[in-house]
């Protein structure tokens, strides 16, 4: 079998010490040429995409809000920005930027993503995320969010089913244009047939949206929509909305057991397993530098390319999104060790296939919902 | 994005490429210009119920492309319209800080206003702001995101001796007013610029006292030399109640062009441009936004109906001219057809479809350094007319006319695109 790769970026690297590692570069990650080196990089080494994290406060070290560090990367960009600060620069690797669908208007998710979908000539997704922390509620002022609680159910179970709704609304809007709207037709006058441009009219109970998107159908017609999920709610949140699910398994074990419940609900899901990922012995010493031992809600893996091979064959996922430690050291240790290790065992491709990101996944490309069958 | 754009004409490419936007930014750029513009629509236009569809529609959300539009250029300032009424400032201020880094220093928002329940039915919050509301809310909008990109110090980022940041704090803000209620920590460091070009376009007596406060530049719509420089003189002399000087906000009136190797030759393209801007149907439909009534029997190559404008109906939604002042506009124009014996079109083509500059390049150029010299602008937004080869004449052709004469840069002299418009920098 072959595997999918996709490598997720985050600051200086998923170590909160990252950027004091060697060859980190701290002064540079606010600027388009960090991001540019580091997207150019995956493709170089034929990943299938990247992702850029994204929430709507401050990096923390705690779940539920901030805390008062200063010995660690704070401050970040937007990451439909930063997707699309690089998208003209790369041809065609995948690029998957996360909102927020707890704050930001679905409205301007969808034309945001579709926008870069336009600009990347077909090659974006999205990660829709919800958040549940008050203190980004307060950055909005618009409602008032109890002390985060994971037990607190109600609560959680009401930010997926309001993030479902986000997600309908943005596929509904991706496919208010219908293909061939514009016509150009100099009889008539009509540069649209609006005969082919759908209000989406969705009511919900959070929130309505009238439609259509102001932003013609994206070339991809749906963007990938991909979702990260740690337990049976977002699994199911997972299965309903997205394309694309990452999952976070412990050993092997773990792994048989978390595809085979995603599996039961939805065959179709795609399912990707993330991992944090250390080449060579730097791990420690960093660990020393913060002060304890990495805590990841994904496994960490410190060893060799060939032995990272071993693993990600054994696990049987389809695909892998690999959270480098350091960037770019671990990055690299991807596209110039992993991928030829992988490249030798017949298990990954050696050359871009598809143009668009769906194609690289099997995907089709759908028709809108709104298109009349003729 | 109106009926300025020729989408019939054979050079007409596409309004949605990314490599249209390309070719005109790097055009732009080519020119040396100071920055490239995109509108905002947030809602489809309607006339009498239905989606408007004679003129170019569908755009891409602007912040995103002019992000691509960052890593092909270098210089060029990369304003985004982004509306102040269905939008929160925490996320405007990071998006626009955003750009501002990836750009190196060249990004610049146009503040914009909307109030209308017609463009809330796309939003979570509908049509919540009543229109008196409209510039309290956008001005403590700005206030609010001046505060945002200020929460960081520009020395905030050490990262050295095991320090990423200043230990006394980053990003901190509190803002309690009529319309934020908002506190906790700002997630972007402060911008390259300090904080992102301002832009308003407001016209009212409150849009000018608004762009007299806190822009740095106006986008106006008086492109005659007569008004224009009413408009100067007008605007320029409200900054100094603000404790500001007069160029500490530059005047853009909007404009159009169009070359010929001759006077006859530019006038006779300018005609025939104005007959495609207005088609037959497009005639009819500004007409119907004006009288307020179905008036799709009428001949647009006839005289104007007979019948009065019905001003309880606004047929035509999502576009804020036709809003105000109809009945005058009515008379106005029923004035205007009787003295000059226009039929509908080409009374439609009279007043709505202006053009600014007509005539060769030597013409040209000399019109538009005319405008500067005798304080009717201190620049231009031109509106090109085609996608995407709309500013190559004008930049082949005006421009290095005006670089020999010396009233425009050659080549730009830094990075930032407060630079190129001559503002203080911001500590």
């Amino acid at each position: 079998m072959t595997l999918h790769l996709a490598v997720a970026l985050d600051g200086a690297g998923w170590h909160p010490a990252a950027w004091r590692a060697e060859g980190a570069q701290p002064d540079r990650l606010f600027t388009a040429g960090y991001w540019a080196d580091l997207v150019v990089e995956a493709e170089r080494g034929l990943l299938d995409w990247v992702t850029f994290e994204d929430s709507l406060s401050l990096q923390s070290s705690r779940y539920d809000g901030p805390d008062g560090r200063h010995d660690q990367v704070r401050g970040k960009l937007d990451a439909v920005l930063l997707a699309a600060a690089v998208a003209p620069l790369t041809s065609k690797i995948g690029l998957i930027p996360t909102t927020s669908v707890t704050h930001t208007e679905p409205f301007h998710v969808a034309i945001g993503i579709a926008s870069l979908d336009h600009a990347s000539k077909g090659r974006a997704g999205w990660r829709p995320r919800v958040s549940g922390r008050p203190d980004e509620a307060a950055h909005f002022g618009r409602r008032e969010f109890p002390p985060f609680d994971l037990a607190n159910q109600g609560f959680i179970d009401d930010l997926f089913e309001e993030a479902a709704d986000a997600v309908e609304v943005v596929r509904r809007l991706w496919d208010s244009w219908e293909d061939d709207a514009e016509i150009r037709d100099a009889a008539t006058g009509r540069f649209i047939d609006r005969d082919r441009l759908h209000y989406i009219d969705f009511e919900g109970r959070f929130f309505s949206v009238k439609g259509p998107s102001i932003t013609p159908r994206p070339p991809q017609g749906q963007p990938l929509v991909t979702s990260l999920g740690h337990g049976p709610g977002p699994y199911a949140f997972a299965a309903r909305n997205a394309d694309v699910l990452y999952v976070t398994p412990t050993d092997r074990d773990d792994a048989r057991r978390i595809a085979g419940e995603v599996r039961e609900l939805n065959p179709g899901l795609k399912v990707f397993a993330d991992l944090v990922v250390f080449f060579g012995d730097h791990k420690a010493r960093l660990d020393e530098l913060d002060g304890a031992p990495l805590e990841s809600d994904a496994h960490v893996f410190e060893g060799t390319p060939a032995q990272l091979a071993d693993l990600l064959l054994d696990w049987g996922f389809e695909g892998y999104r690999l959270r480098p430690g350091v960037l770019p050291h671990d990055l690299t240790a991807i596209t110039r060790g992993l991928v030829p290790e992988l490249q030798a065992r017949g298990a990954f491709r050696t050359v871009y296939e598809t143009p668009d990101l769906r194609g690289r996944l099997g995907l089709a490309r759908p028709a809108s919902r709104y298109a009349r069958v003729s | 994005m109106n009926n300025t754009t020729v989408w019939s004409d054979p050079r007409s490419g596409s309004q949605i490429d990314f490599d249209s936007f390309k070719h005109l930014a790097q055009t732009a750029e080519r020119g040396k210009f100071d920055f490239f513009f995109l509108a905002e629509g947030l809602r489809l236009r309607e006339m009498k119920g239905r989606i408007h569809d004679l003129d170019v529609v569908g755009r891409p959300e602007s912040l995103t492309v002019l992000s691509a539009l960052s890593a092909v250029t270098t210089h060029l300032g990369l304003a985004a319209t982004v509306n102040s009424t269905f939008n929160e400032p925490y996320e405007v201020a990071r998006r626009l800080a955003s750009l501002d880094h990836l750009s190196g220093g060249r990004a610049a928002w146009n503040v914009v206003t909307s109030w209308d329940a017609f463009t809330g039915e796309n939003f979570r919050r509908g049509g919540y702001l009543a229109e008196a509301d409209r510039y309290t809310r956008a001005k403590e909008f700005l206030q609010t995101a001046r505060e945002l990109w200020d929460s960081w110090a520009p020395d905030a980022l050490t990262r050295s001796g095991g320090e990423f940041v200043r230990p006394d704090g980053i990003g901190f803000f509190e803002h309690r007013g009529q319309h934020f209620d908002i506190r906790g920590r700002f997630d972007v460091p402060r911008p390259p610029q300090g904080n992102p070009v301002i832009i308003q376009a407001g016209d009212s007596e409150e849009g000018r006292e608004f762009a007299a406060s806190s822009s740095d530049v106006i986008f106006s719509r008086h492109s005659k030399l007569e008004e224009g420089r009413i408009f100067y003189r007008d605007v320029k002399s409200r900054l100094a109640k603000y404790g500001r000087a007069p160029e500490d906000l530059k005047i853009l009136p909007a404009v159009t062009y169009v070359l010929g190797d001759t006077q006859e030759e530019a006038e006779e393209r300018a005609a025939e441009i104005r007959r495609a801007q207005v088609g037959p149907q497009t005639a009819i439909l500004f007409l119907e936004a004006i009288w307020g009534r179905d008036l799709s029997g009428y001949d647009p190559d006839g005289p104007l109906p007979d019948i009065e404008p019905d001003l309880s109906t606004d047929v035509s939604k999502g576009r804020a001219q036709f809003r105000r002042d109809r009945a005058e506009t009515a008379a106005k124009w029923r004035a205007l057809a009787e003295e000059k014996n226009l039929s509908i079109r080409e009374l439609v083509i009279e007043t709505a479809a202006p053009q600014t500059f007509v005539g060769t390049a030597a013409s040209v150029a000399a019109e538009i350094d005319t405008f500067v010299q005798t304080d009717a602008a201190d620049g231009f937004i031109f509106v090109p007319h085609i996608t995407p080869g709309g500013l190559d004449d004008l930049v082949d052709k005006v421009v290095p006319l005006l670089q020999e004469k010396g009233v425009f840069r050659a080549d730009y002299t830094g990075p930032t695109l407060r630079h190129h418009l001559g503002l203080k920098e911001l500590s």
